[in-house]
């Protein structure tokens, strides 16, 4: 008994230590503390985003309920590759399942762990997408596929489900922020959408440099054979897209490929940067690093017009008559509302 | 035995030498001197020691060795 | 499988597992399949390399005990020579022949042909076994030991897998017995196996690892004199720290199977000569050579024909000429052994140099001592042991630089271009005040844990009546392993760029 004890004493030690040395992601990289969010309101949700941030910038939910009645969130992460998207997909479905889940089509021309960067980019981005994951044979297996085959050692695959392995040395970096978040977060989106309330407008065209090949990797379109097969299983609608913004270029092989891919497997595939006259978005007003995302003004018109398509072609109910969602939708809206007026106010 | 105790005082002025005294236990004797003292042997007594007797067991003590050199010669 | 990755921790404790689970006779055989799967873990060429040493030395053994046995004496001895001999050339020729792969023109020449599998480091642990093989095989031939007919004990021998990857180099007589019967789990003897086991991964990852950072930067052509000196002080904490670190792993896992491998340091910075010192660090290997090379070279007939003539020429230093023969031919392989290098080569003689210098002084400092009584005052052995240590830092930075000139030149700056402000140099080398900070607290508490063995011995053994103490302890060095080690990768997702995701 004494010895269970002392065991488990050590354990709830190491346990505190590990929530004390993870970064915390609440006074910079907000982007770090998106993925956990979802768990605390997880359940209920009619739409599901997942993607870069081509997804968590450019759509806002706040709108969709507005306007729609649609009751969505986004699981969104910077440089979101498509094996972490799919995951992320499968462990939602853990979860809740929704009518439509939405991918953002980007992110295929990255096809393996390598070709998203160097190796501590990657696992910069690597952590942001993963160490918010609850533990799970979806993160698991999302672990797995991240990594490179020289990464996918034991000690690299460990220190993901034991982040303490990965974060141990920061204890000389710890700060306030560290112990005033050490057993809860403050909530930076609102519903997986980061607002951003710059206005920084495009005044030339980015140019990107032609490739040798267009064609999509294999691995990128197993995971989305896969992706199409787990709604088909579940009974969710998925739903490609490609978010508006211009840059990084989407070429036009690309789209020929997503294309096809959609017709044969018969999903909807929405092509955003088709209808920029009908979104209406001003690339003088609606982006807040000369076009690379969009700001919120930009987020809200083209969540108003693509909240059109999932409520008429995808059939997602208007739930704006459920008193309770009603009142929880009312309190985000006022936080969303109160940012976005102080934002207003420091411009002016 | 005694030619053998003056050889250990040669190499060794400052230690006084019984015959029991535990030489290599007690680290008096080091490798330079086991060496040394095989060559001393082969000069005075015309006994070779082989490499195989030169363990810590034959060198424990000026007894010890005595026997080695008696049982060597007797061969 | 280095001793301080997850996969030899999970590795270790199936089999470990596994070992006191299994009842009956199959608890080597377990032992022995675990070893060579380690072995194999290395690759192939691994496991074939200490095959192909393993069986040919039970032949070899098997063979010459069954002339000893049927033969008799000197019959049996003049019949076992070619097979002794046979086999030592054999295998001596085989490691020589793979440390020459490892060099830079062998690399060259090999590179991207059928033989380029060479060149890729040397098979794990052949620098040990071979030379424990070969004790076992001349045991043999002396009679020191019997020729054992069980072959899954001599494959444990010399395949036992903690001692694999840095030693100890075991002697047949002391070793082979202890995997002749089934050994029941012991709680002491796997929990002080494992203390041990987490005190050399201290040593390795807290001190080891983080000073290497340094070691590697100081080895730049720029740090001369001052920095010479850092180096060769750094150097030193490096190389105790990993190999004494090493070899407790290696001791520990042993113990914690039920099996006592030979100690292989005796807190060597306490020695005060330099002959001491070479007793206590590496001190298998030193016996080993002790055995095998330096008596056997100082008593053999062309030696002592030499001594005999150089007597009749010099009286008092003729007598010595043959100990000093031996420790040249000694100190030639040692060199030999550590790699096929000049440096090597360079640092075995530079050894060597100063064992018969201070062997040739010691009349002198008879003398010195008889007039001053220094000796026995208490400052004068901590005097020595200081001595000591700069003297062995000067001779082992040798290692370092596989360019002999550049070491003399380094080791020259140190006289003639000595100054304080080349300390300056410190905050270049890659580690923070912090890790300096760490660094010196881990020299001390290795020092601190050395001089309570030495005056009140075993600390494990203090601890084990105390449960409560050993466990704050044992969970203290734990945190401070997986706090302080030097592992994994630095964090930068601070300060990422935000740009196209």
């Amino acid at each position: 008994m004494k010895k269970l004890a002392a065991g488990a004493l050590c354990l709830a030690l190491l346990w505190l230590l590990q929530a004390l040395l993870m970064p915390k992601y609440m006074t910079s990289t907000p982007e770090g503390a998106m993925i956990r969010e979802y768990y605390d309101s997880a359940g209920d949700h009619n739409v599901i985003f997942t993607g870069d941030c081509e997804v968590y910038e450019n759509f806002s939910p706040v709108t969709l309920w507005e306007e729609h009645g649609i009751n969505a969130w986004i699981r969104g992460s910077p440089q979101q590759t498509i094996w972490q998207s799919y995951y992320l997909m499968e462990e939602t479905l853990e979860y809740e399942t929704p009518d439509v889940m939405v991918y953002n089509v980007f992110a295929m021309c990255y096809d393996t762990p390598e070709s998203t960067g160097s190796q501590s980019r990657r696992e910069a981005y690597n952590r942001i997408t993963l160490d918010g994951m609850k533990w799970s044979f979806s993160k698991w297996k999302a672990v797995q596929a991240s990594l490179t085959e020289e990464e996918k050692q034991w000690e690299g695959i460990l220190t993901y489900l034991f982040p303490i392995l990965r974060f141990h040395d920061r204890w000389a970096q710890l700060t306030k922020e560290d112990v005033t978040y050490l057993f809860h977060r403050d909530t930076v989106t609102y519903n997986g959408y980061l607002m951003q309330t710059g206005v920084k407008p495009m005044t030339e065209a980015h140019v990107t440099a032609p490739r040798a090949d267009y064609t999509f990797g294999e691995n990128s379109w197993y995971y989305l054979e896969k992706m199409a097969a787990l709604c088909r299983d579940h009974g969710v609608q998925l739903v490609l897209i490609k978010s508006p913004t211009l840059y990084p270029a989407w070429w036009p092989e690309w789209e020929s490929q997503i294309e096809d891919f959609a017709r044969e497997q018969n999903l909807l595939y929405v092509n955003m940067l088709e209808y920029q006259q009908e979104l209406g978005i001003d690339w003088n007003q609606d982006t807040y690093d000369t076009g690379l995302h969009l700001n919120v003004y930009g987020a809200e018109k083209a969540s108003r017009w693509f909240g059109r398509i999932l409520a008429e072609e995808c059939g997602v109910p208007d739930r704006r008559g459920e008193k309770e969602l009603s009142a929880q939708w009312e309190q985000t809206i006022q936080q969303y509302q109160r940012q976005k007026a102080e934002a207003k106010e420091e411009t002016q | 035995m005694e030619t053998l105790a003056s050889i250990l005082s040669e190499l060794h002025p400052e230690v006084d030498f019984s015959l029991d005294h535990r030489l290599i236990e007690e680290g008096i004797l080091d490798s330079f001197d086991i060496v040394t003292l095989v060559s001393e042997i082969d000069d005075r007594f015309g006994v070779v020691i082989p490499a195989q007797e030169l363990t810590p067991e034959n060198f424990a003590s000026v007894r010890t060795l005595y026997n080695l050199i008696v049982k060597l010669k007797e061969n | 499988m280095g001793f301080t990755t997850v996969k030899f921790a999970l590795f270790f404790l199936a089999l470990l597992i596994v070992y006191y689970r299994l009842p009956g006779k199959g608890q080597r055989a377990v032992l022995l399949a675990g070893s060579w799967c380690f072995a194999l873990a290395d690759g192939w060429r691994s496991l074939l390399m200490l095959l192909t040493t393993t069986v040919t030395a039970w032949a070899a053994g098997y063979v010459m005990g069954e002339n000893q046995s049927c033969l008799g004496g000197k019959k049996a001895r003049a019949a076992n020579r070619p097979w002794m001999a046979g086999w030592t050339i054999l295998n001596l020729t085989v490691l020589v022949l793979w440390k020459l792969c490892q060099s830079e023109t062998a690399s060259r020449a090999l590179a991207g042909g059928d033989m380029a599998f060479l060149t890729r480091g040397l098979p794990l642990g052949i620098s040990f076994y071979t030379l424990q093989a070969m004790s076992y095989v001349l045991d043999v031939y002396q009679g020191k030991v019997e020729p054992e007919k069980n072959f899954l004990k001599l494959a444990l021998f010399t395949g036992f897998f903690p001692q694999l990857v840095q030693g100890p180099i075991s002697r047949y007589g002391q070793l082979g017995n202890q995997f002749g019967e089934r050994r029941d789990y012991e709680k002491k003897q796997v929990s002080f196996g494992m203390q041990r086991m987490l005190w050399g991964s201290f040593k390795k990852l807290v001190i080891a690892d983080r000073m290497a950072v340094a070691v590697t930067a100081l080895k730049d052509p720029q740090y001369t004199g001052g920095a010479f000196f850092l180096l060769t002080l750094f150097y030193a904490v490096q190389i105790y720290a990993d190999f004494t670190g090493g070899i407790d792993m290696a001791l520990g896992a042993a113990q914690a199977f039920g099996v006592t491998l030979p100690e292989n340091f005796i807190h060597p910075f306490f020695s005060k000569n330099i002959a001491e010192y070479w007793r206590r660090w590496h001190a298998t290997l030193g016996g080993w050579m002790k055995e095998y090379v330096f008596y056997p070279v100082s008593v053999s007939a062309p030696v002592r024909r030499l001594s005999k003539a150089a007597r009749k020429k010099w009286p008092g230093f003729g007598k010595r000429l043959p100990v000093y023969g031996a420790t040249l031919v000694t100190w030639l392989a040692t060199g030999l052994w550590h790699g096929v290098t000049p440096n090597f080569v360079v640092w075995g003689m530079l050894n060597c140099l100063v064992i018969v210098i201070s062997q040739e002084l010691t009349p002198l400092y008879r003398k010195f001592h008889s007039r001053f009584r220094w000796k026995e005052k208490g400052w004068y052995g901590g005097f020595e042991m200081v001595r000591m240590f700069l003297l062995m830092n000067l001779i082992r930075a040798c290692d370092l630089f596989p360019n002999v000139g550049e070491y003399f030149r380094r080791l020259g700056s140190l006289f003639t271009g000595f100054s304080l402000s080349d300390f300056a140099c410190l905050d270049q080398l890659g580690l923070t005040a912090l890790d300096y900070g760490i660094l010196l607290a881990g020299v001390a508490v290795m020092a601190a844990v050395s001089l309570v063995q030495v005056k009140q011995g075993s600390i494990r053994e203090k601890l084990w009546r105390r449960p409560v103490l050993r466990l704050a302890l044992g969970f203290g060095l734990f945190l401070t392993v997986l706090l302080m080690g030097w592992y994994g990768v630095g964090y930068e997702a601070g300060d990422f760029i935000y740009n196209q995701f």
